[in-house]
C-alpha cells in the first residue's frame, strides 16, 4: 500500500506528542475514546486473566501429576478446570484479538481516525471489566463447578455453587463482544479512507470482519442460554430439567449454536495476524488473495451449522449426526486453503526469521496438528470413541494455545514497536518463541496418546497406566510457563528501556507503519489515499502487478 | 487394564476393529498433510531465507492451483466423511437376538440389571462373542457410558432410554468409565467390564442362585402399584403391546417402544390410546428408574394371545395379571392396523 502523502519524519530525540504522552492522568486513561488507549487497557485486563486462568492451569497439571488425589479435593479440581474454561473462554480468548490488536489496528490500517462508535469502544470496555469482575467476585466467595460448558441439570438443580453469578459474568461480558463486533463491522463499512476498496483492504480486516459477523449474531444465543440457566435454577419452570418436563438436550442445542462459532471467533483473528505477518518477513504479497480473504468468510458461515459434531454421542437421531458430520468437513476445507496459501506465500520469498515470523511458523504447524485432529472428531465412529477424552482437550488447546495464543503473542511482539515506540531484544524473544513451541507441543502432544487410549477429560482420578503421559504434559507445561513469563518480564522492560523503534522498523506496508510510533492521537496528521493493494513488498514491480 | 505403558487401546469388541483402521486411514493422510505442509515449510524457510543478493520473485494469481487444492482437500475430507457414516450406520443398531442389559446411571456408580436377576454396581459380566444390547438411563444428571476397549460411548440424559451395544472379541478386564462431567466424585464413577468364556459366563450367572429375574420384580411392582386394576378392564391390555403399532386418540400411531412405556408409565396423559378415556395417574416420581426397568420388563414378557409367537406367561407371578384377557381390543394386534 502506498502513501500519495508521505508523514513527516520524526525527531530525533524530542519524543513527539502521541496516544501514550499526550495526557498521564488516570482520568484520562479511565475515559478515554481513543481506540489504541482502549486497546491498551483491555490489553492489561486480558492479561490479567490469562495469568489467572493460568494459575488453575498450573494448579491442575500439578494435581495430575499422580493418578490420586495429593494436593486438592474433588470439588476444588472441579472448580479449578471451571474456572480455567470460563475465564481463558470469555475472559481471554473471546476478547484476545478483537479487543487489543483489533481495536489498535483497524482503524489505522483503513485509514481512519477512529472506530465508527468509540463511546460505544469505551463501553465495551467497562461491560468487560464488570463481567470480569463478576468471575472475580464469585472466585473470591468460592467459585463455581458446574465445567465451563453449564450442562444442564447438574447446573441447574445438582450443584451448590456460584452458579447464576457466573453466568451473570458471561452474560455481560457478551454485550461487550457484542458491542464490538457491531463497532468494527460499521467501521468497516463507512470509515474507510479514499481509495480503500474492499479488495484492498489487509486480510487483517477481512478476517476481522468475519469475526464481527459472528460476534454479532452468535453471542446473543449465549445470553439467552445462560439467562435460561439462571431462571430455571431460581424457578424450576421445566426448560432444560427433566424433573419439571425440561429437555437437558435442548440446552446442549443452544450452548453449542453459539459455542462452535465462539471457536471461529477465537481463530479468524489469528488467520488476521497470520496474514500480515507472513507477508513482511517473506516480503511477499499474499499468495491468494481472494481465497485467504473469502476463506474467513466461509468460514464464519459455514461455522454455524456445525453445532450438532458436539453431540455425536448426546443421542441426536443418526441424520442429523451425519449431516453434522459432513458440514464439518466442509468447513475445514477453506481452512486448509488457508494454510496451503500461507505456505505458497514463502515460495520465492526472502524470509528472515523475526520473532514475530518464529510464531507464526510456529502457529501454522500447530494449527495444521489441530486441523486435522479435528477431522478424527468430525469422522462419527472415531469421535464416538475420543468424545470427552483427553483427544478432544489436545485438539482444542492445539487450535486455540498452538493457534489463536501464538498468534496473539506474534501479533504483539509485530506491533509492539508501533504501540509503545520501541525494541524489544531479538534474541530473547526468540529464545521464548521456541520455547513455547516446544513447551506446547511437550504438554498437548501426549494427551493425543492417552485421549486416544480412553482417558475420560474433567477426571481428577485416573487409571495408573495414564501416569507418564500425565508426567510429560506437567513437564511441558512448566517450559510453557517459563515461555509465557519471558515475555511478560521483556516486554515490559522494553516497554521502558527499549530502543527506540521508529516509525517502521518491519518495513511493513500497512498503514499503520505511515505514521510515528507511537501514533498521533489522531492517527494521522492528513487522511491518506490509497493507490494499490495491500503486501506491495516488491521493490521492482512485474508488469502485471 | 492396569498395566504401566500402553500407547494403544485394548480391541476387544467387533466395532473397535473398524474403528481403528478408519483412524488408521486418518491417521495416514494426516501425517501425508503435515509433513508435506511442513516440509514445504522448512524448504521454503532454507532455500528462500534472506542473504546477500537473493532477491525475492514474485508469484501472481494462480486459480488453476488454487482450485485445484481446494476440491483434492475435498475429495480427501469426503472420503472420511463416507467411511465413518457407512460405520456409523452399519453399527448404529444392535443386530436382532441380542441379550439386553439395564444399565442406570446415578451420582457416581453405574448400577447393572441383567434380565436373568443378577444385579452388579460398578461392574459388567458380559460372555464373549455374544451381542449385548445396553438400554440406559440415568437417575439425576447427564452421564456418559463409555468403554474405551470397545470403543463405545453414549450419553445417558436423564428423562430418556439411551441404546448401545457391542460385540466383545476377546476375554479379560477393561475400563468403564463415565465420560460425561457429573460433579463432585465424576472421576471415581468408574467400573470394570468382564468379558468371560461362555462357561464361566454360566457359572458367574448361576452364582446368585436366589435372584429374581427382572421380569419377576416387575410382576411384582405391577401388583404392588395396582396396575392390574385397569388394565385389561377399563385400560387397555399390555399383552403383545410391545414392538406393536398403537392407534392414538388423535388418529396417529405409535411404535411401542421402550421410550413409549417409560412415557406413558410416568407421563400417561402425554398419548392417550384410541378408544380409552385419559384416567391413568402419573407414576412419574414414585418409580426409580430401576423400577421402571422392571416394569418395562415385565410388560415387553407379555406375549399377547394374537401376538406371532405362542403365549408364554412368564413364571413365577404374583397375582394373576391379566396375561390372558382377548377383549379384542386394539392394541392387542400386533400388525398394526388401526
Amino acid at each position: 500500500m502506498t502513501l500519495l502523502t508521505p508523514s513527516s519524519p520524526a525527531p530525533a530525540l524530542v519524543v513527539p506528542e502521541n496516544y501514550l504522552n499526550e495526557s498521564f492522568s488516570l482520568r484520562s486513561w479511565l475515559l478515554t475514546t481513543d481506540h489504541k488507549r482502549i486497546a491498551i487497557l483491555y490489553m492489561l485486563s486480558i492479561t490479567f486473566f490469562f495469568a489467572l486462568g493460568g494459575l488453575a492451569a498450573t494448579l491442575m497439571r500439578l494435581e495430575l501429576l499422580t493418578p490420586h488425589s495429593t494436593m486438592v479435593s474433588d470439588d476444588t479440581y472441579n472448580k479449578l478446570f471451571t474456572i480455567h474454561g470460563v475465564i481463558m473462554v470469555w475472559l481471554f480468548l473471546i476478547p484476545s484479538i478483537p479487543t487489543t490488536l483489533g481495536n489498535f489496528l483497524i482503524p489505522m490500517m483503513i485509514g481512519a481516525r477512529d472506530l465508527a462508535f468509540p463511546r460505544l469502544n469505551l463501553l465495551s470496555w467497562y461491560l468487560f471489566m464488570i463481567g470480569g469482575t463478576f468471575i472475580l467476585v464469585m472466585l473470591l466467595f468460592g467459585g463455581v463447578d458446574t465445567g465451563w460448558t453449564f450442562y444442564p441439570p447438574l447446573s441447574t438443580s445438582r450443584v451448590h455453587t456460584y452458579v447464576i453469578l457466573t453466568a451473570a459474568g458471561v452474560f455481560v461480558t457478551g454485550f461487550s463482544s457484542i458491542a464490538t463486533g457491531l463497532n468494527f463491522i460499521v467501521t468497516v463499512h463507512t470509515m474507510r479512507c479514499p481509495g480503500m476498496t474492499w479488495h484492498r483492504l489487509p486480510l487483517f480486516i477481512w478476517s476481522h470482519y468475519a469475526t464481527s459477523i459472528v460476534l454479532v449474531m452468535a453471542t446473543p444465543v449465549l445470553a439467552i442460554t445462560l439467562a435460561l440457566i439462571a431462571v430455571e435454577r431460581i424457578f424450576h419452570v421445566g426448560i432444560f430439567d427433566p424433573a419439571y418436563g425440561g429437555d437437558p438436550i435442548l440446552f446442549e442445542h443452544l450452548f453449542w449454536f453459539y459455542s462452535h462459532p465462539a471457536v471461529y471467533i477465537m481463530i479468524l483473528p489469528s488467520f488476521a495476524v497470520v496474514s500480515e505477518i507472513i507477508t513482511c518477513f517473506s516480503r511477499k504479497n499474499i499468495f491468494g488473495y481472494a481465497f485467504v480473504a473469502y476463506a474467513s468468510i466461509s468460514i464464519a458461515l459455514i461455522g454455524f451449522l456445525v453445532w450438532g459434531h458436539h453431540m455425536f454421542v448426546s443421542g441426536q437421531s443418526t441424520y442429523a449426526g451425519l449431516t453434522f458430520s459432513l458440514l464439518s468437513f466442509l468447513v475445514a476445507v477453506p481452512s486448509a486453503i488457508k494454510v496451503f496459501n500461507w505456505t505458497a506465500t514463502l515460495y520465492k520469498g526472502s524470509i528472515t526469521f523475526q520473532t514475530p515470523m518464529l510464531y507464526i511458523l510456529g502457529f501454522i504447524g500447530l494449527f495444521t496438528v489441530g486441523g486435522l485432529t479435528g477431522l478424527f472428531l468430525a469422522a462419527l465412529p472415531i469421535d464416538v470413541h475420543v468424545n470427552n477424552t483427553y483427544f478432544i482437550v489436545a485438539h482444542f488447546h492445539y487450535i486455540m494455545v498452538g493457534g489463536a495464543v501464538m498468534a496473539y503473542l506474534g501479533g504483539i511482539h509485530f506491533w509492539f514497536p508501533k504501540m509503545f515506540g520501541k525494541l524489544f531484544p531479538t534474541w530473547l524473544s526468540q529464545l521464548a518463541a521456541i520455547t513455547i513451541f516446544l513447551g506446547f507441543n511437550l504438554t498437548f502432544f501426549p494427551q493425543f496418546v492417552v485421549g486416544y487410549l480412553g482417558m475420560p477429560r474433567r477426571y481428577h482420578h485416573y487409571a495408573p497406566e495414564f501416569q507418564i503421559y500425565n508426567v510429560l504434559s506437567t513437564a511441558g507445561a512448566s517450559i510453557l510457563l517459563v515461555g509465557y513469563v519471558l515475555p511478560l518480564i521483556y516486554l515490559l522492560w522494553a516497554m521502558r528501556y527499549g530502543p527506540a523503534a521508529g516509525p517502521n522498523p518491519w518495513r511493513a506496508t500497512g498503514l499503520e507503519w505511515q505514521t510515528p510510533s507511537p501514533p498521533p492521537t489522531h492517527n494521522f496528521e492528513h487522511i491518506p489515499i490509497v493507490a494499490r493493494g495491500p503486501y506491495d513488498y516488491l521493490e521492482e514491480k512485474p508488469q502485471n502487478a | 487394564m492396569n498395566r504401566t505403558f500402553q500407547l494403544f487401546p485394548d480391541a476387544a469388541s467387533r466395532m473397535s476393529h473398524q474403528v481403528d483402521h478408519l483412524f488408521w486411514y486418518l491417521m495416514l493422510w494426516s501425517a501425508l498433510l503435515t509433513v508435506g505442509v511442513a516440509g514445504l515449510i522448512l524448504t521454503f524457510a532454507v532455500r528462500y531465507r534472506a542473504r546477500p543478493g537473493h532477491r525475492q520473485g514474485f508469484l501472481g494469481p494462480h486459480h488453476a492451483l488454487e482450485w485445484t487444492w481446494t476440491f483434492a482437500t475435498l475429495a480427501i475430507f469426503l472420503s472420511f466423511f463416507f467411511w465413518g457414516a457407512d460405520l456409523y450406520i452399519g453399527e448404529s443398531a444392535a443386530p436382532a437376538g441380542a441379550m439386553e442389559i439395564h444399565v442406570v446411571g446415578k451420582q457416581w456408580m453405574w448400577k447393572i440389571q441383567h434380565p436373568e436377576g443378577r444385579r452388579e454396581i460398578n461392574e459388567l459380566h458380559v460372555p464373549v462373542n455374544r451381542p449385548v444390547k445396553l438400554i440406559l438411563a440415568s437417575q439425576d444428571v447427564i452421564h456418559g457410558f463409555y468403554v474405551p476397549a470397545f470403543r463405545i460411548k453414549q450419553d445417558v440424559v436423564p428423562g430418556r432410554y439411551a441404546n448401545t451395544w457391542f460385540q466383545p472379541t476377546r476375554p479379560g478386564t477393561y475400563h468403564l468409565f463415565c465420560s460425561q462431567y457429573c460433579g463432585t466424585e465424576h472421576s471415581a464413577m468408574t467400573g470394570t467390564v468382564y468379558v468371560l468364556e461362555p462357561a464361566d459366563y454360566a457359572a458367574w450367572l448361576a452364582g446368585m442362585p436366589t435372584a429374581v429375574s427382572e421380569v419377576q420384580a416387575g410382576a411384582q411392582l405391577f401388583v404392588q402399584y395396582s396396575c392390574h386394576t385397569c388394565h385389561g378392564q377399563q385400560a387397555p391390555t399390555l399383552a403383545g403391546l410391545y414392538m406393536s403399532r398403537v392407534p392414538l386418540s388423535d388418529g396417529s400411531t405409535v411404535l411401542a417402544d421402550e421410550a413409549y412405556l417409560r412415557e406413558s408409565i410416568l407421563y400417561p396423559a402425554a398419548k392417550i390410546v384410541a378408544g380409552y378415556p385419559p384416567i391413568m395417574p402419573s407414576y412419574h416420581n414414585q418409580l426409580s428408574e430401576e423400577q421402571l426397568f422392571a416394569l418395562i420388563a415385565y410388560i415387553k414378557a407379555l406375549r399377547g394371545a394374537s401376538a406371532t409367537q405362542p403365549a408364554t406367561t412368564p413364571p413365577g407371578l404374583v397375582g394373576e395379571p391379566p396375561t390372558t384377557n382377548p377383549t379384542g381390543n386394539p392394541i392387542t394386534n400386533p400388525q398394526g392396523i388401526p
